[in-house]
């Protein structure tokens, strides 16, 4: 984390859920369901929507970049100096849906961006962390 | 920076300057006298652990009269955060929120 270089980092999950496409978009898509897994939020799918994501320990400003309804939905994700792009891709298989999330842009050569994610990820992990560890 | 990376892991290594740090991280700004109260260790002792905290960058120091208040610098952890790994363990913790969500919801 310490060396100056650009570079682009990328996070990438993914998992093969026994649930056809069209029922995982929905939960991707609607306020109410978004709220039950990720967080409280305004989603709304539409392109170039800008919308939040809010939980006790601070907020996501995110902004729709494109949607392709039960197969891909992206949007921006900027959370205390880190701007990154998360980027939802469905797949049917035979037993239901391949899901992939990539989470990429972010660039420790871009200084104050940096700086500024550095500090606020350990911030918004420990506080991540409480949370998880009291809803149990 | 390894320098950095090494002050933090020994400032961090004993356990009653670690219960310290974490005080601070979770109840915010404190005196020496209100962290030495529930320290079980003399006010010398706990100031000690307080200039070795302060001198690795994990704590600031405030003073307010005959009173000195420290808090935490979670900036100073930075080093030891690894932001892909703790990224991906949020995604995965999250794609099991959904899978739960996904077995609840209506048809």
């Amino acid at each position: 984390m310490t060396n100056a270089a650009p570079e682009t980092r990328s996070v990438v999950v993914e998992r093969e859920i026994a649930f056809p496409p069209d029922r995982i978009w929905r939960a991707l898509t609607q306020q109410h369901l978004i709220e039950e897994w990720l967080m409280k939020n305004d989603f709304k799918p539409a392109v170039d929507h800008r919308f939040n994501l809010r939980g006790d320990w601070g907020a996501v400003d995110c902004k729709v970049l494109a949607i392709e309804p039960n197969r891909t939905l992206s949007y921006t994700w900027d959370a205390m100096g880190l701007e990154s792009v998360v980027t939802w891709t469905l797949t049917p298989t035979g037993k239901g849906t391949h899901l992939r999330m990539e989470q990429s842009g972010f660039r420790p050569g871009q200084g104050q961006a940096y700086s500024g994610a550095k500090f606020g990820w350990q911030k918004f992990f420990e506080k991540l962390e409480e949370v998880v560890a009291h809803a149990d | 920076m390894p320098d950095t990376r090494d002050a933090l892991f020994r400032s961090l290594a004993d356990p009653t300057r670690r219960a310290i740090f974490e005080r601070l991280c979770r109840d915010g700004e404190q005196t020496v006298g209100a962290l030495t109260a529930r320290s079980g260790v003399s006010q010398p002792a706990v100031s000690k652990h307080l200039g070795v905290l302060k001198q690795a960058g994990l704590v600031r120091d405030r003073h307010e009269g005959r009173q000195t208040h420290y808090s935490a610098q979670l900036g100073a952890l930075a080093p030891l955060v690894d932001w892909t790994s703790q990224m991906a363990g949020f995604w995965q913790r999250k794609f099991d929120d959904l899978e739960d969500l996904l077995k609840r919801m209506d048809q």
